[in-house]
């Protein structure tokens, strides 16, 4: 008798049960949502031409896919300055956040003075401060960039902060009994201890760069050239090319699942030796 | 040969002054007395144990003498004045850095000094055999059971060979059988680096065992009642806890601990 048969005669029903589930758990976890999304899809193509729907009212999968291969050169350099803008939005959102947090956490009457600031731009819909942008800012990338990083630095700004003050307690008392420096402590205890915090907000912060670049096109647009995404979308409506608005629609909802998959790779990446959230998650 | 501070422990009495708590009160808010009337002479070699009930201000004198507050009345004197890095300080929690692995753990107090890792790395090493950890360096902590964690902040406690090692109730949140464990063994890491430590206890048996001299506090205010000296020879061993002298002195200060918070003894 092997031991591999000692251990599986020991196994009772429930614990064969727990097992299975486990495992049905583990393949369910990817198969279910791509068989609901091919679901959907087929039952979408179904339906357009079981109906005869016309393709300028609702286009089949099929259709929008043609038109996503047809238009492969517009709409690909409109997804690469779609890309760029929100990449580069989160990239400031970052570093702005990052700094402004630590900041706020050195200087209580910084704090104090620019807290408002912040948090006045982040409730004033960034529809309503376009407009203002495109008469200030000339530069078209710029206007657009602005608009993205104004929605997308507040999550980053304020879980930092958050994250900067939740250092425990007794290792706050251990650095003030070892002498530790502002520099040393900011580095060493508190950074650390804010990375869960920063990664949560990067998160959330990936998802606004993108609404907050396609929405800021939407209001000042671009002007033609080197246009991204939502303006293809606008474009088409007027055109009323209904499937080059839905392979846009496409192609931003893909960069936005894109976003997300990556930050919270890189969150676990940073988290998985550590942090109880990624350890959940990565197993 | 051994890098971390090896001191002979001298018999009571013939030992050096290494501080003095002279007068020492402190009032929070204006109101709550935490402390009142501390004097205490501290030796190189002692392991003194301030034993009472909460409240009775123990804590209170260990972050007094850590520096983490200032007292309102009185001074604390260190023979020879006091340095960065006389201190060794384990709290009740293990308080590790989850993010850092258990030589960079054991590595942070040099680290707050500006010592590069490879300057130290032997006797990083040799604070994780002491506390019989040496195979534990690259685990991260939330790897480890509460005892092992707890021999983690030991190590970096007595890494840097401090003049004194505070310890605020570090045992007493983990289970009986490895609290003697840890007992034992830090009084076996004591005979082989003598160091000196200050212990503060809820526990009468465990001041016993490991102190020989434990300072009774009581509460309302805080101060301290009666100086007990534990004359039982170390080493101190697992039989040890059942001899009689072991029973006589846990009495005395039994009565003592009774008297302080106003019980018929």
């Amino acid at each position: 008798m092997t031991l591999a048969d000692d251990r599986a005669a020991v196994w009772d029903a429930e614990e064969r049960a727990r097992a299975r589930a486990a495992r049905v758990e583990a393949v369910a976890r990817w198969l279910v949502p791509i068989a609901v999304v091919f679901a959907t899809l087929g039952l979408w193509q179904w339906f357009v031409i079981a109906n005869e729907v016309p393709h300028y009212i609702l286009p089949s999968p099929v259709r929008v896919w043609q038109q996503l291969v047809e238009d492969r050169a517009i709409l690909g350099d409109a997804l690469l300055v779609t890309l760029r803008i929100t990449l580069m939005a989160l990239a400031v959102a970052v570093i702005g956040g990052v700094l402004l947090a630590i900041i706020f956490d050195q200087s209580r009457f910084a704090e104090l003075v620019f807290y408002p600031y912040a948090v006045i731009l982040q409730v004033t819909p960034i529809v309503s401060i376009a407009p203002l942008i495109f008469i200030y800012v000339k530069e078209p990338t710029a206007r657009v960039l602005i608009c993205a990083w104004i929605v997308a630095f507040f999550p980053i700004l304020s879980n930092t902060t958050l994250g900067l003050k939740s250092t425990d307690h007794n290792l706050r008392d251990l650095f003030s009994i070892y002498g530790a420096s502002r520099v040393q402590r900011l580095l060493f205890l508190q950074l650390p201890s804010a990375m869960p915090y920063f990664l949560g907000g990067l998160r959330i912060a990936g998802g606004l760069a993108l609404i907050g670049a396609i929405v800021a096109e939407y209001v000042v647009g671009t002007g033609g050239a080197g246009s991204g995404l939502a303006f293809r979308i606008l474009e088409a409506s007027y055109r009323l090319n209904i499937p080059r608005m839905f392979a846009a629609l496409a192609l931003i909802a893909v960069v936005g699942v894109a976003i997300f998959v990556l930050t919270s790779f890189v969150s676990w990446l940073m988290l998985r030796k550590w942090h109880e959230s990624a350890m959940r998650g990565g197993q | 040969m051994t890098e971390l501070a090896h001191r002979s422990i001298r018999p009571l009495g013939s030992r050096r002054k290494l501080l003095e708590m002279q007068g020492i009160a402190k009032v929070f808010n204006g109101t709550v007395t935490a402390l009142q009337g501390m004097n205490l002479d501290l030796n190189e070699g002692d392991f003194l144990s301030l034993l009472g009930p909460s409240g009775c201000g123990k804590s209170t004198a260990l972050r007094l003498i850590a520096g983490l507050m200032q007292p309102t009345q009185g001074r604390i004197l260190w023979s020879g004045g006091q340095q960065k890095g006389d201190l060794g300080v384990v709290f009740q929690e293990p308080t590790l850095m989850p993010w850092a692995t258990v030589a960079q753990n054991v590595y942070l107090p040099f680290r707050l000094r500006g010592q590069g890792y490879d300057a130290v790395r032997s006797r990083v090493a040799e604070a994780l055999d002491l506390v019989g950890l040496a195979n534990f360096h690259d685990a991260y902590p939330r790897e480890l059971s509460g005892g092992i964690k707890m021999r983690v902040s030991i190590a970096r406690a007595l890494v840097t060979g401090p003049r004194l090692i505070l310890m605020d109730e570090p045992f007493a949140a983990l289970d009986e059988i490895t609290r003697q464990k840890l007992n034992n063994d830090l009084l076996a890491m004591r005979e082989k680096i003598g160091c000196t430590v200050i212990f503060v206890t809820h526990s009468v048996f465990e001041s016993v065992f490991l102190s020989d001299r434990i300072v009774v506090m009581a509460p309302r205010p805080g101060r301290v009642v009666q100086e007990i000296q534990v004359d039982a020879p170390y080493p101190r061993t697992m039989e040890s806890r059942t001899s009689a002298a072991y029973a006589a002195h846990a009495q005395v200060v039994s009565d003592a601990l009774a008297q302080a918070m106003g019980e018929p003894a």
